[in-house]
C-alpha cells in the first residue's frame, strides 16, 4: 500500500533549468501515454456519473428539460416503486445460493481437473467449453433444454419417475434454473481454482502424509488455507457478476413469456411474476420504456453504490486482492 | 462429443500402470500390491466423477446440436434424436433477412472494437506498470472502478449524449468509439502482463538510445505478445456476446442489429420453430468456439492472469 509517487515535483529549493526540463518532459511523456484514457476517463465515466447524479434530482423525460423535484425520485423508488425490492430480493438471492453455488462447484471441478491424469486436456476443454458460450445463445439452449413440454431434460427426469418442475415458466424454479445455467458456465472459475490448486506447494502434501493425515485434513488444513485468497476472490468477483447479472435473466424471461424481441415491445420484465428481475433491468425498464430517465437514475446509483461497495473489498487487504500496490 | 467421452473412459484402464500407479506405490504403508489396488480405485473413482462431469458440460451441446437438426414437427415431439437430418435448417437460417448483416455488423464491432481497444489500451496500460508518476495508484485505481462499473449505472447520459447531441441511435458506433479511448479491463489485464516483464530490459533500451515510445514498440510489444493476445480475445467475445449495448443503442433498427441481440428476436418470429431457433444458436456459437480452439493457450493464460495477484 506504499505510495507510488516518488515524489518528483515536491522538491523545495532552487532545482536546475535543466532538471526542471527533463520533469516536465517526463511529465508531457506521462500525459501523453496516459491520454486515451483520461478522455475517456472525463467523457465515460466521470461526466456521466455526474449527470446522473443531478438527473436522480430532477423529473426528466428526455424531451423535456429536466425539472429539479428533490428527493421525490428517491423516496418513490425506495417506497412506492412496484419492481425496486423484488429485484433487491432477487439480488439477494442470487448472492447467496447462484453465488455460494458457482464458487463450491467451481472449486469441486477444478480439485476434479487437477487430479484427472487420463485425456486431461480433453476433460479440460470440455469442462471449459459453456464458459464460451455466447450468453444470449446459452440461455436460448437452456430454455429450450428445460422446457416443460418437450424439453429433453424433462422427459429425462420423468423417465425416471422424478418431478419435472416447470423451470423458467414457474416463479420458484426460474431462478433455480438460472443457476443451472451459471454452473453450467463455470470454466473460467475453475481455470482460476485450477491454477491456484497447482501453485499449493507439494512439500506441504508429501509433509502431511507422512504425517498420516487423510486426504480431508490434508484438503482442510493445507489446500483451503492456501487457496483461500482465490476463493474470497471468486465469492467477491462472483457478487458483483450477480449484482449486474442482465443478459441472461432477461433473455430467458422474454423467451420463456413468449414475448417477440426487437423494437417497440412492451414487456413487463421478470417473467414470471418478476421472479428474474435484477437491477439493471429495473434500469432498463423505467429508463427506455417508461422514459422516467430521473426514477432509472436512482437505480442506477444504488446499484452503482452496491458495486463499488464490494469492489472496495476486493482491493482492500494489504495489496489487494487484484493487486494494485508494488 | 459423447462418443469421445466414452472412449477415454473404455481405454483408460489399461493406462493406469503408466500413470497413475507409480507415484503411490511408493508410500510408507501396505504391502505394494495394495497400494496398487488403491491407486487403481482412486484412478477409477476420479475419471468416473470426470465422466459424469464431461456429460453435464456436454450434453447441452450435444441435444441442441441434434434439435437444430430435427423437422419442424419433430422438434415439437418429446424425441431426442431426429429420425430425418434436415441440414437444411442451417441453410434456412443463413438465409433468413437480416441473418448475414447481423454478422457483418457483429464482425465490424468486434473486429474495429477489439483492434481500437488494443491500440489504445497498451500506451496506457504500459504507463501505469513502468512509468513512476504522481497520482499512478489513484488512475489503477480509477481505473478497477471503471472495470467494475456495470454500463447501466451511466447509460443514461450515455444514452441522451449519443442520440440526441451526436445523433447516432440506430447505429452501433456509440459501442465502437469509446474503445479508441482505452477499455478498463483491458487497461487492467495489459498492465498486470507487462509488471512481469523485467525492468532490466527496458533500461537495456534505453542505455541504447531508445525513446519510451520506441522502447514501448521494440522491446516491449514483442515480449507482451500474450498479453495483448489475452485482451483481443477478450474484447473481442465481449462485444461478440454484447446484449446490453445493441438493445439501448440499435433496437429500433434490425439493419445494426449484432448476432447476439438478433438472435433472441430470431426467437421471437419463428416462436414455434426451436429447430430453427436451436440452428440459429449453434451458428451464433461456432465462431467463438472455433476462435478459443485457436488460440486456447493465450486465452486461458488471460483467465488466470485476472485472477492472480499482481
Amino acid at each position: 500500500m506504499t505510495s507510488t509517487s516518488t515524489g518528483s515535483s515536491t522538491g523545495t529549493g532552487p532545482v536546475a533549468p535543466a532538471l526542471r526540463a527533463k520533469r516536465r518532459r517526463s511529465a508531457l511523456r506521462t500525459a501523453a501515454f496516459m491520454s486515451p484514457w483520461l478522455i475517456g476517463f472525463a467523457v465515460f465515466f466521470a461526466y456521466p456519473l455526474v449527470s446522473t447524479v443531478y438527473f436522480s434530482f430532477t423529473k426528466y423525460d428526455g424531451f423535456r428539460p429536466p425539472v429539479f423535484n428533490g428527493l421525490d425520485n428517491w423516496t418513490y423508488v425506495f417506497t412506492d416503486y412496484p419492481l425496486f425490492w423484488p429485484a433487491m430480493r432477487n439480488t439477494l438471492w442470487l448472492v447467496l445460493v447462484m453465488v455460494t453455488c458457482r464458487v463450491v462447484f467451481g472449486l469441486g471441478v477444478g480439485l476434479l481437473i487437477t487430479r484427472i491424469k487420463t485425456a486431461a486436456g480433453v476433460f479440460r476443454t470440455l469442462f471449459y467449453l459453456p464458459y464460451l458460450a455466447p450468453p444470449v445463445a446459452a440461455t436460448l439452449a437452456f430454455v429450450f433444454l428445460l422446457n416443460p413440454g418437450t424439453g429433453p431434460v424433462n422427459t429425462l427426469l420423468e423417465s425416471v419417475g422424478l418431478p419435472a418442475p416447470g423451470w423458467f415458466t414457474d416463479a420458484d424454479w426460474s431462478k433455480p434454473a438460472l443457476t443451472a445455467l451459471a454452473l453450467w458456465g463455470v470454466g473460467d472459475l475453475m481455470v482460476i481454482f485450477m491454477a491456484a490448486l497447482l501453485d499449493v506447494p507439494k512439500e506441504q502434501y508429501e509433509a502431511a502424509e507422512l504425517d498420516g493425515a487423510g486426504s480431508w485434513a490434508r484438503f482442510r488444513h493445507i489446500t483451503l488455507p492456501n487457496i483461500a485468497p482465490i476463493i474470497l476472490f471468486a465469492v467477491v468477483t462472483g457478487v458483483i457478476q450477480a449484482m449486474q447479472y442482465y443478459t441472461q435473466p432477461l433473455v430467458a424471461g422474454k423467451v420463456a413469456a413468449g414475448v417477440i424481441g426487437g423494437s417497440g415491445q412492451q414487456f413487463e420484465p421478470g417473467y414470471p411474476d418478476k421472479s428474474t428481475l435484477t437491477l439493471p433491468q429495473v434500469v432498463y425498464n423505467v429508463g427506455f420504456q417508461r422514459f422516467d430517465y430521473g426514477t432509472a437514475c436512482v437505480v442506477a446509483l444504488v446499484l452503482f453504490a452496491l458495486s463499488m461497495a464490494f469492489t472496495a473489498l476486493l482491493m482492500r487487504r494489504r495489496g489487494g486482492l487484484i493487486g494494485t500496490g508494488d | 462429443m459423447a462418443q469421445l467421452t466414452d472412449t477415454t473412459d473404455t481405454t483408460a484402464p489399461a493406462a493406469t500402470g503408466r500413470a497413475g500407479a507409480p507415484a503411490r506405490t511408493a508410500g510408507p504403508r501396505g504391502t505394494a500390491a495394495g497400494a496398487g489396488r488403491k491407486a487403481l480405485l482412486h484412478w477409477i473413482g476420479v475419471h468416473a466423477l470426470g465422466v459424469a462431469a464431461a456429460l453435464f458440460f456436454v450434453l447441452p451441446f450435444v441435444f441442441l446440436f441434434l434439435t437444430s437438426l430435427m423437422s419442424d414437427q419433430q422438434a415439437l415431439t418429446r424425441d431426442l434424436v431426429p429420425h430425418t437430418w434436415e441440414w437444411g435448417n442451417y441453410a434456412k437460417v443463413w438465409n433468413t433477412p437480416g441473418f448475414l448483416t447481423w454478422w457483418r455488423n457483429t464482425l465490424l464491432y468486434a473486429g474495429l472494437g477489439t483492434l481500437l481497444t488494443v491500440l489504445s489500451s497498451v500506451p496506457v496500460a504500459y504507463a501505469l506498470a513502468k512509468f513512476r508518476f504522481r497520482g499512478r495508484r489513484l488512475s489503477l485505481l480509477l481505473v478497477i472502478a471503471m472495470m467494475m462499473l456495470p454500463p447501466q449505472v451511466v447509460v443514461i447520459p450515455m444514452y441522451l449524449f449519443w442520440a440526441k447531441q451526436l445523433d447516432l441511435s440506430g447505429t452501433l458506433w456509440p459501442l465502437i468509439i469509446p474503445m479508441a479511448f482505452g477499455d478498463a479491463f483491458s487497461i487492467f489485464l495489459l498492465r498486470q502482463f507487462l509488471l512481469t516483464i523485467p525492468d532490466e530490459y527496458l533500461d537495456a533500451a534505453k542505455v541504447d538510445g531508445c525513446g519510451e515510445l520506441r522502447t514501448l514498440l521494440r522491446v516491449v510489444l514483442p515480449m507482451a505478445r500474450p498479453g495483448i493476445a489475452a485482451v483481443a480475445l477478450f474484447q473481442f467475445f465481449s462485444a461478440w456476446n454484447d446484449y446490453f449495448g445493441p438493445q439501448i443503442y440499435a433496437s429500433d433498427n434490425p439493419a445494426a442489429w449484432t448476432l447476439s441481440y438478433g438472435l433472441e428476436s430470431f426467437k421471437g418470429a419463428h416462436h414455434t420453430n426451436w429447430n430453427l431457433t436451436m440452428a440459429a444458436t449453434v451458428l451464433v456459437m461456432a465462431p467463438v468456439i472455433l476462435l478459443f480452439f485457436f488460440a486456447q493457450k493465450a486465452f486461458v493464460e488471460g483467465v488466470t492472469l485476472t485472477g492472480v495477484k499482481g
